[in-house]
């Protein structure tokens, strides 16, 4: 008995504490969220409790699902994240290909294309909203004005105020942010690989290009694997950036994530949980799968 | 021992010592000349905000005008930056509050877990870790709502002191990450070697692991502090204009007003990213360590 408690007593009084506190408030807070997005809390009498509010099952999950500013904000969130995936994964591909040979001040060019990590949302939201700013012609300013000037003006467009295609121009600040992140994680793949594999190639006689494109590429799937899950569930989450170009009331660029803000500053804390589980669900169909697989392969 | 430097953290990005590329021959070529060409260009445009923010900052009103929108200022003024100070001030001083305490508290909860998760084998400790893991990908707002009424209910003074300890729970998975990593790498033999001593598991802790931790404890405290500092989702839940932390304050001072005024809204921008960005600048290869850990393991 007391041998038990000497081998188990120190770890498990080390990690019980966070333990607990990641129980109650990741899964146990989860479990209450779902209970109240299947409740009919939609005045703020009932949030307070002042009001009673009954159990509705699914009801506030099929008005949501069914309703069209709601599947507006759904087809923002998969154009969002296409552009966001997309644009990141070029550019910070490229990125790492062209500093992975060596090459004069290549310090320089890999921190002037990471900093943008280190500038919260919030922050770049300000100058984007400027540079991302609808006026054109003689009224422009911000990136139109610039496309004026460099002859490009036919590129002039009104960016996020478009209604259909608004939030792919919210894109464009998160792909600035976060290309720097994704070329950081392939040069990590680059550096990775073993050297012979590159002398392999070159005793083989194969030209850089070739070297690259069947030596190089495929050993990148895995790091491309894991920039596509950290890049995806972030642009998901995406709240901040919208909050601070955008004001949260804009139908053009609203997602599930701005839905749940709106929802829960007029107390309709049902609806406001039902987004919430949605969001969730959206996350894990992405994450579950990939954080299985990094078990398993760590067992092995 | 020697292989436990700070440059395993950080050593996605290579150091100019363990770089084993072989060099580029010092001559002239088109593809070189290229590559230098296309390198500069993404330099010029990742720095187009940053040149929009610091000309901006320093405009007067006689530059309103959108002719001028991409021209340095007539009159370089300083007076947005006074009035984005004194917006400012006092949310960046309350921020400083916040981020120091979460940020260390952080880093020896995760340290601890760390250290137990890659040391004490028992069954299901994968598990419990993935189950940890799982609570740094989840969307905050699926358990916003519960978390409001619970942080409410508590008593806990809302502002600073509930974002603390808002940062220090939601901060557990990536911190236990970072450590647990890290400690894996530690060699067996330094452990067993305490353990012949006599040393249990928490004397071991902290006369032998603790003392080779200050890497991980830099990467996790940079982290941390970064990620604390430029939050805003749970600022905005969590706290009033009057209360909160910069991000906030900045966004009303950028947001709040009918009428835009960019020149102090970017200064303020300047202001609130300076923090961080010092960071960056100084500590830019511990930060980066903070990043790659945040790829879990491919």
């Amino acid at each position: 008995m007391l041998r038990q408690i000497r081998r188990w007593g120190p770890p498990l009084l080390l990690i019980a504490p966070s333990l607990i506190i990641v129980g109650v408030f990741v899964y146990g807070l989860i479990a209450i969220n779902i209970n109240t997005s299947m409740s009919d809390i939609h005045k703020a009498a009932q949030a307070t409790g002042q009001a009673p509010s009954h159990f509705v099952w699914f009801e506030n999950y099929a008005t949501l699902l069914g309703s069209d500013a709601f599947q507006h904000s759904l087809k923002n969130l998969l154009l969002f994240t296409a552009a966001f995936l997309v644009g990141t994964m070029v550019v910070g591909f490229v990125w790492a290909w062209l500093l992975d040979r060596p090459a004069r001040g290549e310090g320089i060019f890999r921190s002037v294309y990471l900093f943008p990590m280190a500038v919260s949302f919030i922050a770049s939201g300000v100058v984007w909203r400027w540079l991302l700013n609808s006026n054109q012609g003689a009224q422009a300013s911000g990136l139109n004005r610039l496309f004026e000037i460099v002859g490009l003006g036919f590129l002039q467009n009104n960016w996020w105020n478009n209604v259909n295609w608004g939030i792919a121009a919210i894109a464009l600040p998160a792909v600035w942010q976060l290309s720097g992140y994704v070329m950081a994680l392939f040069l990590a793949g680059f550096r990775g690989i073993p050297e012979e594999l590159r002398e392999a190639g070159r005793i083989d006689g194969a030209s850089e290009w070739k070297l690259y494109r069947y030596v190089l590429f495929p050993q990148l799937s895995p790091v491309a694997l894991s920039a596509v899950i950290i890049i995806g569930h972030m642009s998901l989450k995406t709240f901040d950036l919208i909050m601070s170009i955008s004001k949260p009331a804009n139908y053009q660029t609203k997602v599930p994530a701005i839905d749940m803000y709106v929802f829960k500053s007029s107390f309709d804390y049902a609806d406001s949980a039902a987004v919430g589980v949605i969001l969730l669900v959206i996350v894990a169909v992405l994450i579950v799968p990939y954080l299985a697989r990094t078990a398993r392969a760590e067992k092995n | 021992m020697a292989a436990l430097t700070t440059d395993d953290l950080a050593a996605p990005l290579g150091r100019a010592g363990a770089d084993r590329r072989p060099r580029a021959r010092n001559r002239f070529s088109v593809a070189r000349t290229l590559r230098y060409l296309a390198m500069l260009f993404f330099l010029l445009v990742v720095l187009i905000p940053v040149y929009v923010l610091v000309v901006t900052s320093f405009k007067g009103i006689g530059d309103a005008s959108p002719a001028r929108a991409w021209s340095l200022p007539q009159t370089w003024t300083m007076e947005n930056w006074q009035a984005a100070w004194t917006a400012l001030a006092p949310a960046i001083g309350r921020t400083v509050q916040m981020v120091i305490p979460a940020a260390i508290i952080s880093s020896f909860l995760g340290s601890m877990n760390g250290f137990v998760l890659a040391r004490w084998r028992f069954r299901g400790a994968d598990l419990v870790f993935t189950l940890i893991l799982f609570g740094m990908f989840i969307p905050y707002q699926a358990v916003m709502i519960p978390l409001l009424k619970l942080v409410l209910g508590s008593g806990l003074p809302s502002g600073i002191p509930s974002l603390i300890v808002l940062h220090v729970i939601y901060g557990i998975p990536i911190t236990t990450l970072i450590f647990r990593n890290y400690y894996q790498s530690v060699p067996n033999e330094l452990i067993e070697a305490a353990r012949v001593d006599g040393a249990g598991m928490l004397r071991t802790y902290v006369s032998v692991v603790l003392p080779i931790s200050i890497p991980s404890f830099v990467v996790v405290l940079i982290w941390q502090f970064t990620s604390a500092w430029n939050d805003f989702l749970f600022a905005v839940f969590f706290s009033s204009s009057q209360n909160g932390p910069v991000t906030l304050a900045l966004n009303n001072l950028a947001n709040g007003a009918l009428l835009q005024n960019y020149g102090v809204s970017m200064s303020g921008a300047l202001l609130a990213s300076m923090p961080t960005l010092l960071v960056y600048i100084l500590l830019g290869r511990y930060f980066i360590g903070g990043l790659m850990s945040g790829s879990v393991k491919g």
